[in-house]
């Protein structure tokens, strides 16, 4: 899957559109007995339309667990198969995690509008966090938007620039 | 690979941590706890995480159930299903029931290759024997499970729930079919028939599929071996201890781990 993804990216380089989509997030730490680390999924959502258009997933093929994610699977994941929409990769561990989204062919195609990026995690013996933050797309200038969930996500950070 | 060195204590906790660190739940859920009058009762018994949804069954060897006379009660329709395992119980005396399931288990622990590699087995001379070559750092483990949950035909009786003296157990000061969500329980955990201090005790109320956390919380044992249970709401609850020592039954294991899981119902009053 990610062999498949880099070759997309490749191939995307030398496009002119590169309008900048980048996710800063914090998998927190945290003091319990067992611990898997969560399965994350981003999206966003046209705030007029509702339509949904997915970034990426992180999942450690197991896929009994997608359905834990249950705003991500039911906007949108129940309706796809593996290899699942957007940029998928491995769950990461605590820590700061950044995701560059710019290149994703989905991103360029989005109509002019306001937009939430939807983060969603969840976690094995553990909880489910849903992390929605505003913005305008495409980008007229660069803009940083933070917000910080209470249990499964730290602090999410979207950077956009034309 | 990185191979990271070991003190002796380190190591140790790894031991007696690490088997159950990556371990399902496993519970006994009984469909009824308070009766009043007699009748059977049906018990799902399986490995899962999500609180009290059945998610994969296991062997029902070492199931036993005593009934309010000291004596080995009826047990009727075992059956390993896809999902769970399950058997009916015959409350057919006035009293209370302890159904009980444990199972020895061992484990063993070692380096092949620079890489920690741990495997389960039913006897510690069947792991040695099926250690691969060049394994390093053996250790066996001796892991213990008791499962227990309890049913009550009119008044409780506590003549099943003495404990054994062998293994973690419940001293039910408390009786554990006369639970209120308006009254506090207290229980005892005892090693070996000896209250257990430091023990760290986890509860958790039924129903974790249809909300966003767990909802669990962790009680100490105090210098009597003794917790406090305040019930947030009536419903199910899962509990769950475990302990780690060197006390093995089987001489030819290093250390031992004792969990102790059980299911408890608290009625609204």
């Amino acid at each position: 899957m990610r062999v498949a993804l880099a070759a997309a990216l490749c191939a995307l380089a030398g496009a002119a559109w590169s309008a900048e989509f980048k996710v800063e997030l914090e998998v927190p730490r945290l003091s319990v007995a067992e611990y898997h680390a969560p399965y994350v999924a981003f999206w966003v959502r046209h705030d007029e339309s509702g339509a949904v258009t997915p970034l990426g997933l992180w999942y450690d093929d197991q896929e009994k667990w997608l359905k834990d994610l249950r705003l991500w699977w039911r906007r949108t994941g129940r309706g796809q198969s593996d290899p699942y929409d957007g940029l998928t990769g491995a769950t990461r561990r605590p820590g700061q995690h950044s995701v560059d989204f710019s290149e994703l062919p989905a991103l360029a195609d989005l109509p002019e509008g306001d937009y939430q990026l939807v983060v969603e995690a969840a976690r094995e013996v553990g909880g489910r966090e849903v992390v929605r933050l505003p913005f305008h797309w495409p980008a007229d200038q660069a803009a940083t938007v933070d917000a910080s969930g209470d249990q499964e996500l730290g602090r999410v950070r979207l950077r956009t620039a034309p | 690979m990185k191979v990271l060195p070991f003190a002796g204590a380190a190591l140790a906790a790894l031991l007696v941590l690490s088997p159950a660190a990556q371990a399902h739940k496993r519970w006994l859920l009984p469909s009824h706890t308070v009766v009043s009058d007699t009748q059977w009762i049906t018990v799902d018994t399986t490995a899962s995480n999500d609180i009290f949804y059945v998610d994969m069954p296991f062997p029902l060897d070492g199931l036993s159930v005593t009934g309010p006379d000291g004596e080995p009660a009826e047990v009727d329709n075992r059956l390993q299903g896809h999902r769970r395992s399950v058997f009916d119980v015959n409350l057919n005396q006035q009293g209370s029931y302890r159904i009980t399931l444990v199972r020895p288990l061992y484990v063993s622990l070692y380096q092949l290759d620079g890489e920690r590699q741990h495997r389960r087995g039913g006897s510690p001379q069947e792991l040695r024997e099926a250690l691969p070559e060049g394994a390093e750092d053996v250790r066996i483990s001796e892991v213990i499970g008791r499962l227990e949950t309890f049913a009550t035909v009119g008044a409780p009786n506590t003549k099943a729930l003495a404990p054994s003296g062998k293994g973690l157990e419940l001293d039910a000061l408390t009786h554990p079919n006369d639970l209120y969500d308006s009254e506090a329980a207290r229980f005892r955990f005892l090693v070996d028939g000896e209250p257990l201090s430091g023990l760290e005790v986890e509860v958790m109320p039924a129903g974790t599929r249809y909300r966003d956390s767990q909802e669990a919380w962790t009680v100490t044992t105090d210098d009597d071996g003794e917790v406090t249970l305040e019930w947030p709401h009536a419903g199910r609850y899962y509990l769950e201890a475990n302990h780690g020592d060197d006390r093995v039954e089987n001489d030819q294991a290093d250390s031992r781990r004792l969990q102790y899981m059980a299911t408890f119902e608290v009625l609204p009053l």
